[in-house]
């Protein structure tokens, strides 16, 4: 029990420093590193029409809507409707939080050609005043807007000045929370030298022209007792109140996780060892014009919308229907997704304001939407809207952002016809965790397709180049033809796939004659061997009635015989007496 | 038509309606107030009326006339409204802020 406790004591000392009120402004939270200084004022100062008083009640406005701190402002220049109506623009509604005790507005006005000054004064009370409508609402937030009128309404400076040391004096002893305003003067940060006497935070606004294109800036110029982030950040005035764009995170700290995303084409989650992309990562594909870029991030939103997660297609040169429409001709239907609610566009003329703006814009409509997928359909047209290096750092920035949020951001490039094709012209591969190349192959006096994975950081991929094929429906990858001829592509891989084709096909053809013939062959030799086997037969009859013949004609010959020898023997004792004469005789002699 | 006045043979009416606005009792707004009353005394005798408004008691009633400035004497009647801040020591610059002397380089009103 007690070693988790010290742990959270330990994390909470460890952004010592003054405690923080937040604001509520998109962004200016992040850059301040939680907010204004609580229970001190902060001066923001800047030229006519930079924003100080929008910003000054929109702190107050956030602060009485959603951190419940009601807020008194103190306007020295507009009356109370002339806010009201001025801010109503940004969507906030004075008069239902001054009717709900949550804001007081007191319109201090001064007219010089009015008021006699005799002798010693001071401002008690602008002190009552302001005291009576703190406490009327129990503010914590003070605007003073801007507090310089002052000057313009009395003469004698040195009790201003002093009268001003012992209001922001007093600001801190009721340990109120304000901003003062001051226009910028012209060495100085504020005309009359207001920076004198607020010191604990200094804000300051401007904005730049370039180009015909207005960027508006904040700086925290300074804030003792805490670190904050020391560039200049763009920030807008928009419909729902001031964004103001932490450009850059501080640190690399975004979780890396393991789950994937698929691309989209079974194909080519093939080529990422059969899953697609990690969640989260940011991928870039890029290649020359007509390379089928676009198509390739439709598929992937396509995806992603069919699993059911929300998408935002950033567009920079073509609209939303007519992406919608190309799309269809590849038989991908985004429209339907776009209807559903699933998927957001976002077309807008990179010229249309500077780069800066348009890191605003997407990092503002990203954390409205909150996406898990995000297109920016071509980066490099934000080339337009500034040089290289600026690109660079707004892409780098804006890929921090989205790996941030957990985002899985498909980047296209365009890249020129030149051969530097594993250039990208924004140089930003370095900063991307997958990167696909669409490529252009000639040969055949045929253009076509295809595509590589040049790098997928953590990712064992296919080390092949596809050809890339845009079909009615859809993407669809096809291998290579790689034989002697090298690599084949298009109509030639066709021809050489039918070519082949066709010499399978003649092989197979041979193999049946061949078999055929065998068969044939067989049978002759069947017909033969039948008719052998006829001819031993008749033979065989033949021979043995020869056989049998012989036999009778044996029996019939001994017949005789023994009829012979029957006769015979009658003679037979005769001639054997004869013979036996005979020898007697012969031997005799 | 001179706007100076005219000692009126009327009965004690207040025509000059002053308001001296102050918080507490402060060196600064007895200061003031009495240098008022002398300059009344002196220059309105019998037609003024001076209301003392003490913003530490009613803070609310100082957005009314737009008081900023502490003491702050406000000229309610005859109009227009007049402002004059400062414990109004000097006695001249009274007088020109409530139009009992001719301002300076200016055509009186």
């Amino acid at each position: 029990m007690r070693s988790p406790k010290s742990k959270t004591k330990r994390t909470a000392i460890l952004p010592a420093g003054p405690p923080k009120c937040p604001t509520g402004i998109h962004g200016l939270d992040e850059i301040t590193l939680g907010g204004l200084p609580r229970g001190r004022p902060t001066l923001v100062c800047g030229g006519a029409g930079c924003g100080k008083t929008l910003l000054g009640m929109e702190f107050l406005v956030r602060g009485a809507t959603e951190f419940d701190e009601p807020g008194v402002c103190l306007s020295f220049e507009e009356t109370g409707d002339e806010l009201a109506s001025n801010v109503a623009s940004l969507g906030f509604n004075l008069a239902a939080l001054i009717a709900r005790n949550k804001l007081a507005i007191d319109h201090v006005y001064l007219e010089r050609g009015l008021i006699e000054e005799t002798g010693e004064y001071d401002l008690e009370a602008l002190f009552l005043r302001l005291g009576h409508a703190v406490d009327s609402i129990g503010a914590k937030r003070v605007l003073l807007d801007s507090v310089e009128a002052l000057f313009a309404g009395l003469d004698n400076e040195s009790v201003l000045r002093s009268e001003l040391r012992r209001l922001f004096g007093w600001l801190k002893e009721r340990k109120l929370t304000a901003i003062v305003t001051g226009e910028r003067g012209q060495n100085t940060l504020t005309r009359h030298g207001l920076e004198e006497y607020i010191s604990d935070c200094v804000v300051l606004l401007d904005y730049q022209v370039t180009e015909t294109v207005l960027t508006r800036r904040l700086r925290v110029v300074k804030y003792r007792g805490s670190t904050h982030g020391m560039n200049e950040y763009p920030f807008l005035i928009e419909s729902d109140g001031i964004s103001v764009l932490p450009v850059t995170s501080m640190e690399l700290k975004h979780a890396a996780r393991n789950e994937r995303v698929s691309t989209g084409i079974p194909a080519l989650d093939t080529m990422f060892g059969g899953k697609g992309y990690f969640r989260g990562s940011s991928i870039l594909a890029s290649g020359t014009s007509g390379t089928g870029k676009t198509s390739l991030a439709a598929h992937f939103v396509d995806a992603a919308c069919a699993r059911g997660e929300i998408c935002v297609f950033f567009s920079f040169e073509e609209s939303a229907s007519q992406i919608v429409r190309n799309m269809r001709s590849i038989g991908i239907d985004l429209g339907r997704w776009v209807d559903k609610g699933l998927l957001h566009f976002h077309a807008v003329r990179p010229t249309t304001f500077g780069l800066e703006m348009h890191l605003v814009k997407i990092h503002k409509i990203i954390k409205e939407i909150d996406p898990s997928i995000v297109v920016v359909d071509p980066v490099t047209a934000l080339l337009h809207a500034g040089t290289a290096f600026e690109t660079r750092s707004i892409l780098l920035r804006l890929i921090d952002f989205l790996k941030e949020k957990q985002v899985t951001t498909l980047l296209t490039t365009l890249t020129s016809g030149s051969d530097a094709q594993e250039q990208t012209e924004v140089d930003i591969s370095s900063l991307v965790d997958a990167w696909l190349l669409l490529r252009d192959i000639e040969s055949g006096g045929e253009r076509n397709r295809g595509l590589y994975i040049l790098k997928a950081r953590g990712v064992a991929h296919s080390n092949q180049i596809r050809e890339f094929l845009l079909t009615d429906h859809g993407v669809e990858l096809r291998e290579v033809y790689l034989g002697e001829a090298g690599m084949l592509t298009g109509s030639a891989r066709v021809a050489q796939e039918a070519n082949d084709a066709s010499s399978a096909l003649l092989a197979r053809q041979e193999i049946e004659r061949k078999q055929l013939l065998l068969q044939r062959k067989r049978k002759a030799l069947d017909a033969q061997i039948a008719a052998l086997k006829l001819d031993l037969e008749t033979e065989e009859q033949e021979s043995r009635q020869l056989i049998a013949q012989e036999e009778l004609k044996v029996v019939k010959w001994e017949q005789d015989r023994g009829a012979m020898a029957k006769s015979r023997f009658v003679r037979k004792s005769s001639e054997e007496a004869d013979g036996r004469g005979a020898k007697a005789r012969g031997g005799r002699k | 038509m001179q706007t100076t006045p005219q000692q009126a043979a009327e009965p004690p009416i207040a025509r000059w309606e002053l308001k001296l606005y102050v918080a507490g009792q402060t060196p600064k707004s007895l200061q003031a107030f009495a240098n008022l009353k002398r300059i009344c005394e002196d220059h309105l005798a019998n037609e003024y009326h001076i209301e003392i408004i003490d913003l530490m008691k009613n803070p609310q009633l100082a957005k009314g006339d737009q008081i900023l400035a502490l003491p702050t004497l406000v000229r309610k009647l005859p109009e227009p409204v007049r402002k004059i801040i400062g414990d109004l020591s000097n006695t001249e610059r009274v007088l020109v802020g409530l139009d009992l002397r001719p301002r300076q380089l200016e055509t009186g009103v």
